[in-house]
């Protein structure tokens, strides 16, 4: 009888969880678990449960396109964005663990001469922030990525392109694996299949204290909670009391199947709509914005498919060949600023990270950071400031619908 | 691609219709007299149920009017479609 190969070893153990932590994290995707993780290590708070309802890393960290820059046109979101990609440059050494982040640049791509000056506008203040950015001519864009077609015959032409070299891709399930060995080497509990089905809240009006979280796996206790649950979010904070501004929207992606490398940069484009990078097997990856209506199926319809398609194959002559192989949605929180909600809520001890819509995975490290923060020190990270719930009140929005190449 | 039901064309595909999101969103009786949170609450929040929910549709390529449906946001199931009252 032939031997079986054994099983590899487990990345992290699964346990049993506790009757009550320090701080229950809600949500076990790559925020929730750099959260858990930033807190065990920057904050010594190491008495952390993360709470996944499926497994880890299966909703928007299994389903992203995985491009990472930080070349937002805002100074808080350059701000936050680039906290984030300087992480990014040294996380697999301070994981430990490789994870493929490959800075191999990110086109942004302008088809019109308002996307010419808002590109350069971007650059402009992409270098004010001390974010790395550049503006390129078609000629100089074709150097960087021949198979782009940048001749004037089309019907959206290639006018030239802004650039991020330290921009790029990583592998997003060993962003995750990475992040949950070391939260569960710094002792933090990863508990999957677990639901949160409410929060247990005390007092009224603003008097309300968070004291634990309600689940499939009983009662839960905790001083503090960090909602961090994606296209959720807004479910979750209304059962404890609270209403977030955001729509959860379908967000499709796909890949080709495998093919010789031809394109070693990302392509974006907001115009004709489409982005595109190669993963290291060979897959061309690619998306575009969400499906116009509010869903939770994670799927979306075909002709947002078939039109990014369009869009790719007119910028990509070459990819008319190549096939679809799969295609699959997730379920992203848009806020009407298109800005990610971080901080504090009404709830004292309920801190809630959300409203990353369509870019978040970029985002993964920088979040962990400033949510951990927020969290241990019971007031916002300085970059998270901006942030806050407030906004929605006082109208200090961080408006990126646009602005920066934020494809929605 | 859903299938929606305009009130006056009958079933047509998605893609002749805008999306308008949640329905029966009234406009405050006297915006000057809401504080900041109240204005805020009638601008930025909307319901988001995972679950049933009214929402518009504006049929861009047909009769080009507003109305709203009953959807279910995980099956997309379509139940009544009502014209809007203005």
């Amino acid at each position: 009888m032939p031997t079986l190969p054994t099983h590899p070893d487990f990345l992290w153990a699964e346990g049993e969880p506790k009757r009550h932590y320090d701080v229950v994290v809600v949500g076990g995707g790559g925020h929730g678990l750099a959260t858990a993780y930033y807190l065990a290590r920057n904050h010594g708070i190491t008495d952390v449960a993360v709470l996944e309802k499926g497994w880890l890393a299966g909703g928007n960290m299994a389903r992203n396109t995985t491009i990472i820059r930080s070349n937002y046109l805002l100074d808080a979101s350059a701000a936050i964005y680039e906290h984030s990609l300087k992480l990014w440059e040294t996380m697999a050494a301070d994981l430990d663990y490789d994870v493929l982040f490959s800075q191999r640049g990110v086109l942004n791509l302008a088809h019109s001469l308002s996307d010419v000056r808002d590109s350069k506008r971007r650059v402009f203040a992409n270098r004010l922030n001390g974010v790395d950015a550049e503006w390129l001519e078609p000629d100089e864009v074709a150097k960087i990525a021949p198979i782009i077609n940048i001749s004037a015959g089309v019907r959206y032409p290639v006018l030239g392109a802004t650039y991020q070299p330290r921009g790029g891709i990583a592998k997003h399930d060993w962003v995750a694996w990475a992040y949950a060995r070391r939260a569960a080497d710094l002792g933090v509990d990863l508990i999957q299949q677990c639901e949160v089905s409410g929060f247990d809240v005390c007092g009224s009006g603003d008097g309300r204290r968070v004291s634990g979280v309600q689940t499939n796996r009983g009662p839960i206790g905790a001083d503090r909670v960090a909602l961090v649950a994606a296209g959720h979010s807004s479910v979750l904070a209304a059962r404890a009391g609270v209403d977030l501004p955001l729509q959860s929207r379908p967000l499709q992606a796909l890949v080709s199947e495998l093919l010789e490398q031809v394109l070693d940069t990302v392509v974006m484009s907001n115009a004709v709509h489409v982005y595109v990078s190669q993963a290291h097997k060979g897959e061309l990856v690619m998306g575009a914005g969400t499906d116009a209506w509010n869903g939770y199926g994670q799927r979306g319809a075909w002709h947002v498919i078939e039109h990014q398609m369009a869009a790719a194959v007119e910028l990509f002559p070459i990819f008319a060949r190549a096939h679809v192989l799969r295609t699959w949605g997730g379920i992203v929180d848009v806020s009407p600023d298109a800005s990610p909600i971080i901080g504090l809520t009404p709830v004292e001890g309920l801190y809630v990270n959300a409203g990353w819509g369509t870019g978040g995975f970029k985002a993964t490290p920088g979040s962990g950071w400033v949510m951990a923060d927020t969290v241990a020190h019971g007031r916002p990270h300085a970059l998270a400031q901006p942030y806050a719930l407030e906004r929605f009140t006082t109208g200090a929005l961080i408006d990126e619908h646009g602005a920066a190449g934020v494809a929605h | 691609m859903m299938l929606i039901p305009c009130p006056w064309c009958g079933p047509s595909d998605e893609n002749e219709f805008g999306y308008g999101g949640q329905a029966h969103v009234a406009y405050p009786d006297n915006p000057h007299a809401l504080d900041d949170e109240a204005w805020g609450r009638f601008l930025f929040v909307r319901e988001n149920p995972r679950g049933w929910w009214q929402e518009r549709w504006f049929h861009s390529a047909g009769c080009r009017r507003w109305f709203a449906v009953a959807r279910h946001t995980v099956t997309n199931e379509i139940r009544a479609a009502l014209p809007e009252p203005t």
